[in-house]
């Protein structure tokens, strides 16, 4: 584990009729948010996005501040290099699956010559197997080919963190399963600082290293699997872990 | 009970169809009424040819003006939900629901002989370029309205994931709204080159009738029914032509890109 896992999380604000108070300072592996419905969870990765800023706190990741209300340090989405996954996945629909790949690629990189853009666009859809797909439009894909576009296209950014909102919601059942445990053996070779939001416990104990439970704004426990399971400390954590 | 039921299904249409036929027989009594040869003719007519030059020309220039400014404006627009974007997207419909008299008189009071923006010797009034200020005058709103709307309907989701990348806000406004708004800003596009293409009161108004500089179509069918009526037609013919053309050309642009947000 390295410098560039640490992430810190002050925060308190006020988003809509949530008040959101987090404390978190730990290195993170695949840190997985769960929490009831309404609870603060996709707000809390809007912040760490960017797309928010809260009313006081303090974000920093792997060394870096990205957000700090005592210095009025506010970097912008477009600085902070994280990968976002949303429940979608968003992919651009007039753009085929390598232009979605290369968009990232020359947004984060305007000044890479073509040539080794092209390269690196090939290798990521190569080791996301999207070779064959590569000439489609996301209109033309499953929701498992969706994610693995929407991974190859985050990831060609060169993010240092990877944010995925419930990346498994827009799937049918049957397919669930098997995008899975693709992702969580794709999240693994990646090796990013990841967080992670579901509501699925099958899903967060099969992607997720830690876990972090968040219920009415505020983070009530944090753990691993196991000491989640062993002691709850409230219904909702009892009820999620008995339901994986 | 079905002959009644029956009965009041025809007297909905029935009243559906005399506004129909209210709304559809000037234009056709408009072709029915002239010969091949006295379309030719009134073609034909000294009036038709420049007019119809100076409405391409200006046409096309308010048209890039428009699309110039109101693409980004609409872009805006459809991005802060402030009080004041509320307060400039009202402002900008305004010049829909004034009467073109009322455009004519203010756009003389800003930019004529006396107006607010004009010296002693510099009036732009009488020249082409006031026929193309009273065209953007009266057909921006109508393009703003609709890319504002096709801008409104690209998911935010897209900007926010190309933002992620690092990508600057003109790459997103360029590669990822443009692209997928481009079905309604065309069909706006062309909803603002018709209304520009038919103005008429606040040209006359405002940049005068004269013959070349800034007599465009409309102006020209005016000053033909005083001297030939047969031009006047033929002229009237050739721009309800052009106009239900671009009414198919919106339609079916609309038509397609709403089936191609059904399919994303």
């Amino acid at each position: 584990m390295t410098d560039a896992n640490h992430l810190q999380l002050q925060i308190s604000t006020r988003i809509g009729n949530l008040q959101l108070n987090v404390q978190f300072d730990a290195d993170i592996q695949t840190l997985v948010l769960i929490g009831p419905n309404g609870s603060g969870k996709s707000s809390l990765l809007s912040l760490v996005l960017g797309v928010l800023e809260p009313d006081s706190g303090r974000i920093a990741l792997g060394g870096e501040v990205l957000s700090d209300s005592s210095t009025k340090t506010f970097m912008p989405v477009e600085a902070r290099r994280i990968g976002y996954l949303p429940q979608d996945y968003a992919l651009f629909p007039h753009l085929t699956v390598r232009e979605n790949v290369a968009f990232a690629r020359a947004s984060a990189n305007p000044s890479e010559p073509r040539a080794v853009r092209t390269e690196r666009v090939n290798a990521l859809l190569a080791e996301l197997s999207l070779t064959d797909y590569a000439r489609r439009r996301p209109g033309a894909l499953s929701g498992g080919e969706k994610q693995r576009v929407a991974l190859a296209r985050a990831l060609a950014a060169a993010p240092r963190a990877l944010l995925l909102d419930e990346p498994l919601a827009a799937l049918d059942v049957h397919a669930r399963r098997k995008v899975r445990t693709l992702l969580a053996a794709h999240l693994k070779k990646i090796a990013l600082p990841t967080i992670i939001v579901t509501h699925d416990a099958a899903e967060a104990r099969e992607l997720g290293t830690h876990f972090a439970v968040l219920e009415a704004g505020q983070m009530t426990q944090l753990g691993t699997w196991e000491e989640l399971a062993a002691a709850p400390k409230s219904r909702f954590v009892a009820r999620f872990v008995a339901s994986a | 009970m079905s002959g009644r039921i029956r009965a009041e299904r025809t007297a909905i249409r029935t009243l559906g169809g005399v506004l129909v036929a209210f709304l559809v027989l000037p234009l056709v009594a408009l072709v029915v009424t002239t010969s091949f040869v006295d379309f030719e003719q009134g073609l034909s007519h000294p009036l038709v040819w420049p007019a119809l030059r100076l409405s391409l020309l200006t046409t096309t220039i308010s048209l890039a003006i428009t699309v110039a400014l109101g693409t980004p404006l609409a872009w805006a627009l459809a991005n802060t939900k402030s009080r004041w974007s509320h307060a400039v997207e009202t402002l900008s419909q305004l010049p829909i629901v004034i009467p073109p008299a009322v455009a004519g008189i203010a756009l003389l009071f800003a930019f004529g002989s006396r107006g607010l923006l004009s010296s002693e010797n510099s009036s732009l009034t009488g020249s082409t370029a006031a026929v193309v200020i009273a065209q953007v005058f009266v057909s921006a709103p109508f393009f703003i309205q609709a890319a504002t709307s096709a801008f409104r309907h690209v998911n935010p989701k897209l900007v926010v994931v190309a933002r992620t990348f690092g990508a600057r806000p003109l790459r997103v406004f360029f590669r990822i709204a443009i692209p997928l708004a481009a079905p309604g800003l065309v069909a706006g596009a062309a909803l603002a080159w018709a209304r520009a293409l038919g103005e008429f009161g606040a040209t006359l108004m405002f940049a005068g009738n004269l013959e070349g500089q800034t007599q465009t179509l409309p102006l020209a069918i005016y000053t033909a029914m005083e001297a030939d009526m047969r031009a006047a037609q033929a002229l009237a013919i050739v721009l309800v032509v052009v106009a239900f053309a671009l009414l198919l050309f919106v339609r079916a642009t609309m038509r397609r890109s709403l089936s191609a947000e059904g399919r994303a």
